[in-house]
């Protein structure tokens, strides 16, 4: 392969490739890697057979709510009704006080300021906020960059961000790179979310690349959805991610976070989710530091859960305010 | 404002999450004191006045009585089947034999928490897997079946397809009661009568099937079941009133009935041992291929006869792959089989722990590395960690023999012709895994390796429809699918 060999070697005999063709040498060439979509559900469907009992069963229940990000992003939202939430938020159950407060509140940036007065400064209870046009992301990076800059100016601890699905799709891989390395900086010190919206990216191929590159580019946490469409968060597709953070933890150290967001209504399915995730990554990351559940109805089904496990019996939906 | 400030107060420490027990129900199942033998329809003693106990695996706690057929027995049990066939099984309309399969696939359905019970009981399998594959599998064959019996025209065309006559059928100790939907179904749908001897000590499952029979008012002495040691086996085989005799078990018995049957004109299907490749090639879906190694080799304790017990990885990604592997071991949980977040069971047996014993021993004095994942194994009963051996010679005892539990032996290779020559070199052939992004790969490696079955991206996949058996010392004949009807057909063309 003589051309070949002349264009890895310079005039001066020193190995130079191509611009954009640099290969690194060690130890390995980056390994994407494939999913087998077949092979992949049948394990996330196998781990959700998991049976979990009493005093575990309990125990879960109450990790759900502290990884609660409470949420509410309708066109119709209110001081009112985010007031109303961030009540909820810390003091879920207001009939049982060992019932622990959510992780945080999400909003739009509009509504930061209410939740901010609301929660106070002390933070137990954080606001997340989602920013750069979302939820589609189809808007200049001038735009996106001053959405997260209002929302973290107005208080957002936490920043939900979208990829440019149209990017990754039409395989601008290196645009939706830097985007989210852009993003990442304007939020700084803002803990940085990067939604795939895996519904729209159509194989566990796609959803593995774009968790990869997200991390690469500096997420803190990764999250499946905007909650917009459907289909949103999966058991399977959280798996496929939660297999990709294990992979950078493994080549890196870095643990990155996960945030299933959307369609997850009930405690059963959260708990399957806390198996995949104690199974796959284990005990570190069985924090709010490092897992949150993105929902809006999910938390009153756990609190049902949890009256049930301790008086044995369930109470009417009526016992627990709708927010 | 600062970093610390913007975190908040300090964060818990993560949670220390275990999982409760989750026993399933053991007083679904009530064993009786003592089972006779199920002869010509009906529950009698043994002539042999000899009993043996069965006990259970996970807690060497007794469960039930035996009998223990002798040759007197085994005799009598051939001769109702004889008569049964002879008094009607065999020109009973095919429909009809389509109705009484029907039924107890449909028993096998309706009792199914209870005989999986039984099963986990008695073989020391985890309950997840005799609820999920063992019964719901047998049922299948049973159905699967009942579908051909009046069909066996059109699965043979003009070749005129008649019964046997009377089947004797010896069935293993992993999969009790899918071993024996394996072989009676078939049996029953062509018109054969069985005598069928289930494994020593997994004999229970076998003996509620006889009455799972009377339920379905099947015919006296179409089913015929008679318990023992290996002399109940080989008085069987022996037995000059057979027409065919159908065998799951080990090669070296398989062997010694090949050769009681020569010269005998009886057809005879041995299903046996064996040390089946999974190869692991480096474009996989490792994470994928990762569960598809634990499924293949820890899958019932290892305790299957087309168990990937070789692994072999090409050299370019062992290094992650096994990391991934060791992580994925301390993730098993191993313990009581009856718990419903059980991955790896009881070995079935004294005599098979000794086995998987001293085959590790030799593995360890070759030289070869050794891994287990920390856990605790219950100190009663037979228990065997998942183990996994790395950097294991070609030649060494436990890349060439047989274990037949939970161990895994790592080898490497670095073309997709060496894979397949490394493969190749064994002298069993029945199953194989090929692990691979490319489909013209699976291709290429499944027309040459020589397995009964070779499994893509996936492994211990079992359907009615597909046939099962082996290459070379795994045996001959094949069971499920049209092709395990001929075992059991004579052909009048």
């Amino acid at each position: 392969m003589p051309a070949l060999a002349s264009r890895l070697k310079g005039m001066d005999g020193t190995a130079t490739l191509t611009r954009g063709f640099e290969l690194p040498l060690e130890p390995r060439l980056p390994r994407i890697g494939a999913v087998d979509a077949v092979a992949l559900e049948a394990r996330a469907a196998d781990l959700a057979k998991r049976s979990i009992k009493r005093e575990s069963k309990l125990a879960a229940l109450d990790l759900i709510i502290r990884m609660t990000d409470l949420t509410t992003l309708e066109g119709a939202d209110t001081p009112g009704k985010v007031a109303a939430l961030c009540q909820k938020a810390v003091r879920p159950d207001p009939l049982d006080p060992s019932v622990p407060s959510v992780a945080a509140v999400c909003v739009y940036p509009n509504l930061v300021p209410v939740a901010r007065e609301r929660l106070g400064p002390d933070r137990s209870v954080r606001i997340a906020s989602v920013a750069t046009a979302f939820p589609s992301g189809q808007s200049p990076i001038e735009v996106k960059l001053a959405d997260v800059r209002a929302a973290v100016e107005m208080g957002a601890d936490e920043v939900d961000m979208v990829i440019d699905r149209g990017a990754f799709l039409s395989g601008r891989y290196a645009k939706m790179y830097d985007e989210i390395v852009k993003v990442k900086e304007a939020a700084a010190p803002a803990h940085l979310k990067v939604i795939l919206e895996t519904g729209e990216l159509g194989t566990y191929d796609n959803v593995r690349r774009a968790s990869l590159l997200a991390m690469a580019a500096g997420a803190d946490f990764i999250k499946t959805s905007t909650g917009k469409i459907s289909p949103a968060s999966t058991l399977p597709v959280t798996l496929c991610m939660l297999e990709a953070i294990r992979d950078v933890e493994a080549e890196t150290g870095r643990q990155v976070g996960m945030k299933p967001a959307g369609g997850i209504r009930h405690a059963k399915l959260a708990i399957q989710h806390l198996c995949v995730l104690s199974e796959t990554l284990g005990r570190d990351w069985l924090t709010p530091e490092r897992f949150r559940f993105g929902a809006s109805s999910l938390v009153n089904d756990v609190l049902m859960q949890i009256r049930k496990q301790k008086t044995g019996a369930y109470q009417s939906p009526d016992y627990f305010t709708v927010d | 404002m600062s970093e610390i400030e913007h975190r908040g107060p300090a964060a818990p420490a993560p949670l220390e999450w275990e999982y409760a027990p989750a026993p399933e129900a053991r007083d679904i199942v009530s064993f009786r004191e003592r089972y006779g033998l199920y002869i010509g329809g009906e529950v009698v003693d043994p002539r042999s006045g000899d009993w043996f106990t069965t006990s259970s695996p996970a807690d060497e706690s007794p469960l039930a009585e035996v009998a223990q057929a002798s040759g007197e027995d085994v005799g009598l049990a051939v001769d109702a089947a004889r008569a049964a066939y002879e008094d009607g099984w065999s020109s009973l309309r095919p429909a009809e034999r389509a109705k009484y399969l029907f039924r107890i696939a449909r028993i096998l359905q309706e009792r199914s928490r209870e005989l999986a019970v039984a099963e986990s009981l008695d073989g020391g399998k985890p309950i997840k897997e005799s609820r999920d594959v063992d019964l719901p599998l047998a049922a299948a064959h049973f159905f699967y079946h009942a579908g051909w019996a009046d069909k066996l025209e059109y699965a043979f065309p003009n070749r005129n397809p008649r019964p046997l006559g009377v089947a004797g059928q010896i069935i293993p100790w992993n999969f009790p009661l899918l071993m024996l939907a394996w072989k009676v179904a078939p049996a029953l749908a062509c018109g054969n009568t069985v005598v069928l001897k289930p494994a020593e000590t997994t004999p229970l499952t076998a003996l509620m099937f006889a009455d799972v029979c009377r339920q379905a008012e099947l015919p006296a002495g179409v089913v015929n079941i008679v318990t023992g040691d290996g002399s109940t086996g080989a008085e069987l085989v022996r037995n000059e009133g057979l027409d065919k005799v159908a065998f799951t078990g080990s090669t070296e018995v398989g062997k010694a009935i090949q050769r009681e049957l020569a010269g005998r004109g009886i057809p005879l299907t041995l299903e046996l041992g064996g040390k089946a490749a999974n190869i692991v090639f480096d474009d996989c879906a490792l994470d994928q291929a990762v569960e598809g190694i634990v499924n293949g080799i820890y899958f019932n304790q290892g305790h299957v006869c087309c168990a990937g017990s070789r692994l072999l990885v090409q050299e370019s990604i062992a290094e992650p792959l096994i990391g991934k592997l060791k992580r994925r071991l301390q993730t098993l949980r191993v313990g009581d089989p009856l718990d419903k977040n059980t991955d790896v069971g009881a070995i079935n047996s004294r005599a098979q722990l000794e086995k998987i014993r001293e085959l590790v021993a030799s593995g360890e004095a070759d030289g070869a590395e050794i891994y287990q994942p920390p856990c605790v194994l219950p100190e009663r009963g037979y228990w065997f960690a998942p183990t996994v051996f790395v950097n294991v010679a070609q030649s060494s005892r436990i890349a060439t023999e047989e274990i037949f539990g939970p161990v895994l032996s790592v080898l490497t290779f670095r073309t997709p012709d060496e894979a397949v020559e490394k493969a190749n070199n064994t002298p069993y052939g029945l199953s194989a895994g090929v692990w691979t992004e490319k489909g013209s790969r699976i291709l290429w490696m499944a027309s040459r390796l020589r397995a009964g079955v070779v499994w893509a991206n996936t492994f211990n996949r079992f359907d009615p429809a597909s046939p099962f058996g082996g290459y070379k010392e795994s045996g001959f004949g094949r069971e499920g699918g049209r092709h395990g009807l001929e075992a059991y057909l004579r052909f009048d063309e």
